[in-house]
């Protein structure tokens, strides 16, 4: 058996059912939008996993605030590279989805420019990490920044975009998920596919913390 | 006199194709979902997620060897 089998095999079906039922069954008939409505399951599903890992990640921080256990500092630091990768891919699916619904790949959307913003803030946070040499003051410091990062980015991804106008449905005064914006036949597909993004996120984070205690233990022992 | 019922029958006009206008069919790739064929292409997806999420259970196995042995 592998380790965490139940969580990981549940979010690999949910993913699994998602990506086939979020292509066959009905969506609402909207112009310009067409059939690719369906891009909410996936494209939709990038930003719930990073902002999962984003949280993890600053949970991670706490504790190793808290305790002072290496294996919680590497754990922060792996949900938030993590992160990076779906947010990273949350950005350019949604440049694709962009350019055929509002015309650009780029368009001067509060969302769309926070993500950007917040997305370097975390790049600072590898630059920061890597700046410094002594172990314990890598880890303190960057755990510090870490929570200030996440708060930044839930400020400008989730509470400016409201406060604001934007093109993403649910902004602009909003919440995001109104009895108008996702009917009920996508749901079904949106909340199971959400939770397989998440987990699926965090195992790879699973597996890249398990390989970076190996390398540490095998570093102890030279 | 004569003017009035023409631009009544313009304004009668404009409101009526409101409704049509926005009855007007959007379009959605129906016809491929029927016989075009879009099973396979969902076939096709189904089985390169599933090839990747057994690739990552081959990856698990090989991690717990290893995990063994170093505890060891």
């Amino acid at each position: 058996m592998i380790k965490g089998a139940w969580w990981k095999l549940t979010s690999a079906v949910l993913v699994l059912y998602g990506l086939i039922a979020g292509f066959s069954f009905d969506v609402p008939r909207l112009p310009i939008l067409n059939e690719s409505i369906r891009n909410l399951y996936f494209h939709v599903g990038m930003w719930f996993a990073m902002m999962a890992l984003f949280l993890g990640s600053s949970i991670y921080s706490i504790r190793y605030l808290r305790q002072g256990k290496v294996q919680d500092d590497q754990k922060a630091s792996g949900a938030a590279s993590v992160g990076m990768l779906f947010g990273s891919l949350g950005l350019l699916t949604g440049m694709l989805w962009a350019k055929f619904t509002w015309g650009a790949f780029w368009v001067n959307d509060p969302k769309l420019n926070g993500t950007a913003i917040s997305l370097l803030i975390y790049l600072a946070y590898f630059v920061l990490r890597q700046s410094m040499e002594d172990h314990t003051k890598r880890a303190r410091i960057s755990a510090v920044y870490n929570l200030f990062a996440f708060a930044i980015m839930i400020t400008f991804i989730q509470v400016l975009p409201r406060l604001t106008d934007s093109l993403h449905p649910g902004n602009g005064g909003n919440p995001a998920f109104s009895n108008y914006d996702l009917d009920s036949t996508m749901r079904l597909v949106f909340y199971p596919i959400i939770i397989g993004w998440i987990g699926l996120g965090y195992w790879v984070l699973d597996l890249r913390q398990r390989w970076k205690e190996i390398n540490t233990k095998l570093n102890d022992n030279e | 006199m004569n003017r009035i019922p023409k631009i009544l029958l313009t304004a009668l006009a404009f409101f009526l194709s409101q409704p049509i206008w926005a009855q007007m069919p959007v379009e959605m790739a129906d016809t491929m979902r029927a016989d075009g064929k879009i099973r396979v292409v969902i076939g096709v997806v189904a089985i390169i997620f599933i090839g990747i999420v057994v690739y990552l259970i081959r990856l698990e196995m090989r991690m717990k060897r290893i995990e063994k042995r170093i505890q060891e």
